[in-house]
């Protein structure tokens, strides 16, 4: 009991000791997740960096080599390289995930918003209609919005971001809730300032933090869902190097050529689970709480 | 009586919501999906006259103001007719139901796998030692964040390629539901697992925890015979978590393995554009998510009954 009491004591101490974030307080764990999204970044940003080759370039003298050799990574079933693939399918995964949770996000704070400060009826009609899509897992409804639409890249961004606008909706109509009800916004109130200033100005930035975060650990998922759709046909096209169609086509060889589902295989899980790490530790530092 | 009275208030809940995702789902079919008369004809290549696409129209009652088509619809729905699909020519409802069972298996299999996992994963792990407690987390935060077809892709080299143990699909015997099962399972179980060990962490703080252990009780009986029961209550929430991820999952897995059941359906029907198929889908999983609540909230009220009286 002593020794828990002393150790939150140091910790509390700790916290307010040294609030800057030291190398120390980083772990090897979230050490290798911030590395590892460097690196995507720069295969984001600038590709040829990384690797200068052509993605699509095509060698049929040379396919299935396996890794090791003069290629990296191998090649695939038309002898393209499939290193070079990997570092330029990255930007059409990160942007398929970003966009999608940007659409996800935008759209949900203008939902969560009207629910949390329109009229009462409204609201209820705006929650109920959410409990409905809620009661329909988020790929199904991306499948529905890809039957109206059709396949393809952009298709997909659209599917997945309607998909993912009830989980913010819902969460942003929360928090709205709890600034209405706060001191702040009460003060802001009795000072005078018009109903649009304290929502532009204290509802909607106080309503939409802790959004933010959650909005990180969800690009990681919708990087997962959006290679999900590729692999089912549904998004990126073969010869696409995008991370899920590449997969979908190495399944037809994972016999004899398992580097072809392997390396896009690690490449996106590595980025999804290095995604999810940093956003559960921006969460844990939002929330107050430092190391463990 | 207030049991009763709360499940009968869930059930009209229950029922609104399926009213709802059949008007979403009227909705999509009509404002977006194009000319249905056409897709019934087999899409804009059939190249049908004139005359045809009328009589298709007259018999399918598309001629009909846009309200009384939408309270046809509604009574068709509300006596399970899913209408036509596009392209099997069969009923949407013997579509399903044709596929269901093989799909409700699979998902039945790795819900129980999932869910003894995580029980087991959670009591051996709460409140023990950090070194131990951050692995487990670890694997499960990796677990949780690995999309489904890559944790099949996994078992599948490792199983199937390498060992040999397990057939790569198909759906003959009960080797080859093993690793589908077990795929589903692995992608819903580190989310489990983490939820249900928070639980379990919380509830071996309280004061009746220390009241049995002084009464003697083995470390082992204190977390199965008492804390498990109250950490469970708060996480059997997550059901509908499940459902959502077992009913999304199986499309991936039954993909990966060549298995047939409601994901093959939806998704051949998504490639050919046979919208009453897809949206029969959608309302059946509506309509399961609303039964599994119901239940769920029946169960809950049987387990605490401080919720009915709250």
């Amino acid at each position: 009991m002593t020794a828990e009491i002393r150790a939150s004591e140091t910790r509390a101490l700790r916290s307010v000791a040294r609030p800057r974030v030291t190398l120390w307080d980083l772990r090897p764990g979230l050490l290798l997740a911030i590395g590892y999204l460097v690196l995507l970044a720069v295969a984001f940003v600038a590709p040829d960096l990384l690797a200068p080759g052509d993605p699509l370039a095509v060698d049929p003298q040379r396919s299935f080599q396996p890794p090791g050799g003069e290629h990296l990574l191998g090649t695939d079933d038309s002898g393209r390289d499939v290193y070079t693939r990997i570092v330029h399918g990255a930007r059409l995964s990160l942007l398929t995930g970003l966009a999608a949770t940007a659409i996800a996000t935008t759209g949900g704070t203008v939902v969560g918003l009207i629910a949390g400060l329109g009229h009462r009826v409204l609201e209820g009609v705006i929650m109920r209609l959410l409990d409905i899509t809620l009661a329909v897992p988020e790929l199904l409804l991306a499948l529905v919005v890809i039957t109206l639409l059709g396949g393809g890249t952009s298709n997909a961004i659209w599917a997945l971001g309607v998909g993912g606008i009830p989980y913010y909706a819902r969460m942003v109509r929360a928090q709205v809730h709890l600034a209405r009800r706060s001191t702040y916004v009460e003060a802001a109130t009795t000072l005078g300032l018009t109903r649009l200033t304290i929502i532009l100005r204290h509802v909607l930035p106080n309503s939409i933090r802790p959004l933010v975060v959650l909005a990180t650990i969800g690009v990681g998922s919708m990087i997962g869902a959006g290679a999900s759709l590729s692999f089912l046909g549904l998004g990126a096209e073969p010869p696409s190097p995008e991370w899920g169609a590449a997969l979908s086509i190495g399944r037809n060889f994972i016999a004899n050529a398992p580097w072809l589902v392997i390396v896009p295989a690690a490449a996106l899980t590595l980025t999804v689970v290095s995604i999810t790490v940093v956003g559960r530790e921006l969460r844990r530092r939002s929330e107050g709480r430092t190391g463990r | 009586m207030r049991l009763l009275k709360r499940i009968g208030f869930r059930l009209l809940v229950g029922i609104g919501v399926l009213w709802g995702a059949a008007t979403l789902a009227f909705a999509a079919l009509h404002l977006t999906a194009g000319d249905p008369a056409l897709a019934i004809l087999g899409g804009p290549d059939a190249r049908p006259t004139q005359e045809v696409l009328e009589q298709v129209r007259r018999e399918y009652g598309l001629d009909d103001p846009v309200i009384v088509q939408y309270l046809h619809y509604l009574g068709r729905v509300a006596t399970g007719d899913l209408g036509q699909s596009y392209v099997l020519r069969v009923p949407v409802l013997d579509a399903i139901g044709e596929q269901i069972w093989s799909t409700a298996q699979l998902a039945l299999i790795a819900a129980t796998t999932a869910i003894l996992l995580a029980l087991t994963i959670a009591l051996l792990t709460a409140r023990r030692r950090p070194w131990l407690r951050s692995l487990v987390s670890g694997v499960e935060v990796v677990l949780a964040a690995t999309p489904t077809f890559v944790i099949g892709f996994a078992l599948l080299i490792v199983f199937s390629f390498t060992l040999r143990l397990f057939p790569i699909g198909g759906n003959s015997g009960p080797s080859s539901v093993v690793l589908p099962a077990l795929t589903l399972a692995l992608s819903v179980v580190g989310t489990l697992s983490q939820v249900l060990r928070n639980e379990l962490e919380e509830v071996l703080e309280q004061p009746f925890i220390l009241t049995a252990r002084t009464r003697g009780m083995r470390d082992a009986s204190v977390r199965v015979l008492h804390a498990l029961r109250h950490a469970v209550i708060p996480t059997v929430t997550m059901s509908g978590f499940l459902v959502a991820a077992l009913l999304g999952g199986s499309v991936i897995t039954e993909t990966l393995f060549a298995r047939q059941g409601l994901g093959t359906l939806l998704l051949n029907a998504v490639y050919a554009k046979d919208v009453p198929v897809v949206l029969g889908v959608v309302i059946l999983s509506a309509g399961v998510y609303v039964v599994i609540n119901l239940a769920v909230d029946i169960a809950y009220s049987l387990i605490d009954p401080r919720v009915v009286t709250a």
